[in-house]
């Protein structure tokens, strides 16, 4: 428990992937089985064991320390779990500190009330660090600043094994992964038959990074992307997955499309969820579903979830990846034309002749944009020319800049983050933040021109005169009641700086109600 | 009779004043005549007319501020009366030349802490329990939560980094003064004997440390330039290294040591830009600070700087009667970090 406990909290202060995947490294060298495995099951979100209350910690705290003191502690460190870490008083005699494996064994099989003694001697025999993570990972609150991703590039790292191989068998695996340490120890590779795997997203190369006058736009099937977030679903031997494109297991936030995906095979799709009125719903209604625990009936029922298929990779156990685009969509609208099904629907092809016809309808379309598929490509993981992404163009607004923030060491440098704002009436309101990205001079104009039209200062923050024209590009515009404007935008970012441009030409908060 | 300390000994100002032997300790500006406890800036400053102080905090001062004025040493446990008081210094265990102020008057007894740790320290002389009627003591982690572990296993950690990880530089910020010595003593403890670099203000007060027979190993100066240092351990006082000096190094692994980063995302905790945070202190944790109020055996507790609730809270579970003084001007100073 504390090689893990000092994993996580040394995880949590390393922002580098390579540190990470190096730190994760020495932990599966020098932890011992089957603790590592358990810690790699947490790190890669594979753990599941029910969850005690941080309630719980606290009644017992209390039987310890003063309640007064427990108060001033507890205001002054704010998370209820690290205050009863750093709390707990040592023992006159320390016992032997829970493994890992004892814990996790112990949460999954004993009654509430025996976890809870055992709990007590955990705590004893650990370091504030390890008590912390313990109470964290009871309680279901442990962050370990690695993605399940991550979790298992550094595992294939360690073991000196292909990532894309780890990835196909992984999800075949339960914790912890004992055929996946033998594996890694020269032993065979774990079977993966019509098993569940993750297998690499094939990705789309922007358009704007391409030659236009090197495509023949006939050799493309062209469709929308979806509002939604892009996944892969898997179903084999009754068992069903969903992945997302950052390779997370998102299964539990979905429990009616796993009822209705009732084939063998891996299908590539996009993922919404959708209004009674069939249109998709806000991207906020499908984070709920991400990250809540667990998904209530309501939310089944009113926004339910769909998967609209562009793409098949497997048919039951066969690879259909190697073949032409052309023959996998066949094979996809055979096999949805058979048989129809609820929360699915396939993704249907847009008639594009020309260029022309191509920006036209990006520009108007109401999703992220246009996706183009070679007729002739196979399905392969990662960006390869094969399939381009025609984003919908930026919108823009000219706003007025309202704050800036200066750098955190001060001097004549550009502001790190300026607020922007537009006319409501005769009164401005600010829309947002962003991040200016100027070239020098106009960095250094920038700069100066706060300097000559500050006003009063806001900790770092300096409100300056309502003077300054702002082009903002941005990608959409949503409703936000959080907003002082109601709104918010996504992306924005400054496109120029209009010096000359008299402030009552920047737009009205009106013009952007009717983007959205 | 006893005469009691709230009759001659007050707070003013400038700091703690003793009117009887007309001399104030740790004042925050200039005075005619100063007790100091230690060389940290915000006990130390400069432009008194007269200072009494151990031998090591007169070096130090004379070190960083320039030649002290009216320096009169005072060796440990060794006696001196102003004006009536008594006063004798004691080790605090804080930094080189720390010490805790007893002052004694009509057979009354105050100690004045200073700053002070009860952990073993290579760097200076371990802290003296001397019992008092009055203790005045700091309170800098005067909350239960601030626990610091077994500095040796934090140092541990940093060790292990430098396994770890060969291709980055290891930027140990620490404050110049009895942090960075202490660091680099508990490194070489750990057996780490490769040339360790010290920047600056750090280099300085180590070869004054090393003067007064505090065996610190094979240190260098940082080269000027993009000098990388892939491997290596690099000592600075955080800040100093400006707004490019990391890029001066190879792949730089901030790491800083500091008993504020015991507590998770505070604002004074576990800061962005640290990536190794080692939780090892020159003050007294709640354990010490606890254990101190028991030794020291007196009835009456005034607490300086820091935050007083829980411990007088504590002192009065205890039995104790405890008040908070309310210095102002301490803790301002930027180098003496907890
Ligand atoms: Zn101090
Ligand atoms: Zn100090």
């Amino acid at each position: 428990m504390k090689a893990f406990a000092a994993l996580v909290d040394r995880l949590s202060t390393t922002p580098g992937r390579e540190a990470k995947l190096i730190l994760i490294g020495a932990y599966l060298d020098r932890a011992p089985d089957p603790d590592r495995g358990w810690g790699l099951a947490v790190l890669a979100g594979d753990l599941d064991i029910p969850r005690l209350k941080a309630a719980a910690a606290k009644a017992l705290i209390l039987d310890r320390v003063d309640r007064e003191l427990f108060a001033l502690s507890h205001a002054y460190v704010g998370d209820l779990a690290e205050t009863v870490a750093l709390l707990w008083p040592k023992p006159p005699v320390l016992p032997k500190p829970p493994t890992l494996s004892d814990v996790v064994e112990a949460a999954r099989l004993l009654p509430r009330e025996e976890l809870m003694d055992r709990l007590t001697g955990w705590l004893d025999g650990l370091d504030a660090t390890g008590r912390w993570a313990l109470l964290k990972l009871l309680t279901g609150g442990i962050r370990v600043g690695a993605s399940a991703r991550l979790a298992r590039a550094a595992f294939a790292r360690w073991a000196a094994l292909e990532g894309a191989a780890v990835e196909a068998v992984w999800f075949s695996r339960k914790p912890p992964y004992p055929a996946l340490f033998t594996w890694a120890s020269g032993g065979e590779a774990p079977d993966v038959e019509n098993q569940i795997a993750l297998r690499p997203f094939m990705l789309a190369s922007p358009l704007e990074d391409l030659e236009r006058a090197r495509l023949d736009l006939a050799e493309y099937a062209v469709d929308w992307t979806g509002d939604g977030i892009r996944a892969q679903l898997v179903s084999s031997g009754g068992d069903t997955r969903i992945f997302s494109r950052e390779g997370e297991d998102i299964t539990r936030g979905f429990p009616d499309l796993v009822a209705a995906l009732d084939f063998e095979g891996t299908l590539d799709g996009d993922l919404r969820l959708l209004t009674p009125e069939g249109t998709p719903a806000p991207f906020a209604a499908l984070e709920k579903r991400l990250t809540r625990e667990t998904v209530s009936k309501a939310m089944l029922a009113t926004l339910p979830a769909h998967a609209r298929l562009h793409d098949v990779l497997f048919d039951g156990g066969e690879d259909l990846r190697p073949l032409p685009f052309r023959v996998r969509r066949a094979r996809l609208e055979a096999w949805h034309g058979a048989s129809p099904r609820p929360h699915l629907d396939l993704s249907p092809l847009v008639g594009v002749a020309d260029w022309e016809t191509l920006d036209r309808l990006r520009a108007e379309g109401g999703t992220d944009g246009l996706r183009l598929k070679r007729w002739e490509s196979p399905y392969v993981g990662g960006p390869t020319g094969d399939w381009i992404l025609a984003k919908r163009p930026p919108l823009s607004i000219n706003c007025l800049l309202m704050y800036a923030q200066r750098p955190a060491r001060g001097g004549a440098r550009p502001p790190t983050e300026v607020t922007v704002g537009v006319w409501k009436g005769a009164d401005l309101v600010p829309l947002g933040k962003t991040i200016p990205d100027l070239t020098e001079d106009e960095g250094k104009r920038l700069t100066q021109w706060i300097l000559d039209h500050g006003r009063e200062r806001f900790g770092p923050v300096r409100a300056v005169d309502p003077e300054l024209v702002m082009e903002i590009t941005f990608e959409s515009v949503q409703a936000s009641p959080r907003h002082r404007a109601g709104l918010s935008l996504r992306l924005p970012r400054i496109r120029q700086i209009h010096w000359d441009m008299p402030a009552k030409n920047a737009d009205r908060l009106e013009t952007l109600i009717g983007l959205m | 009779m006893r005469a009691d300390p709230e009759h001659w000994l007050r707070v003013t100002p400038r700091g703690l004043y003793c009117p009887v032997g007309d001399f104030y300790v740790d004042p925050t500006r200039a005075v005619d005549r100063a007790v100091i406890t230690h060389g940290h800036a915000d006990h130390a400053r400069r432009g008194h007319g007269a200072v009494l102080a151990t031998r090591e905090t007169l070096a130090i001062m004379d070190a960083r501020l320039g030649s002290v004025q009216g320096a009169q040493p005072l060796d440990p446990g060794e006696t001196v009366s102003l004006g009536g008081v008594t006063v004798s210094l004691h080790p605090a265990g804080h930094v080189l030349g720390s010490a805790q102020a007893r002052l004694e008057y009509r057979g009354a007894r105050v100690v004045v802490s200073g700053d002070f740790k009860r952990r073993t320290d290579p760097t200076c002389a371990p802290f003296e329990v001397v019992p008092c009627d009055v203790f005045v003591t700091e309170a800098t982690f005067a909350l239960p939560v601030f626990r610091h572990p077994d500095p040796a296993t934090e140092m541990a950690k940093v060790l292990d980094s430098l396994a770890l990880f060969p291709g980055r530089t290891l930027l140990l910020g620490a404050y110049s003064l009895g942090k960075a010595q202490r660091l680099i003593a508990l490194a070489r403890a750990a057996g780490y004997d490769a040339p360790i670099y010290v920047h600056g203000a750090v280099a300085k007060i180590c070869a004054l440390y090393e003067r007064h027979g505090v065996a610190l190993g094979d240190l260098h100066p940082v080269p000027e330039g993009n000098n990388r240092l892939a491997g290596s351990l690099v000592v600075h006082p955080p800040g100093t290294l400006g707004e490019d000096g990391p890029h001066r190094f190879a792949d730089p692994l901030v790491a800083m040591a500091s008993g504020w980063l015991r507590v998770r995302g505070q604002g004074w905790g576990r800061r962005a830009d640290v990536e190794l945070p080692l939780i090892i202190s020159d003050h007294a944790d709640w354990d010490e600070l606890v254990a101190t109020l028991a030794d020291v055996g007196a009835p009456r507790i005034w607490i300086t700087h820091g935050r007083e609730d829980a411990l007088v809270r504590q002192a009065t579970l205890m039995g104790l009667e405890a008040k908070a003084l309310s210095l102002i001007g301490r803790d301002e100073g930027k180098e003496d970090a907890p």
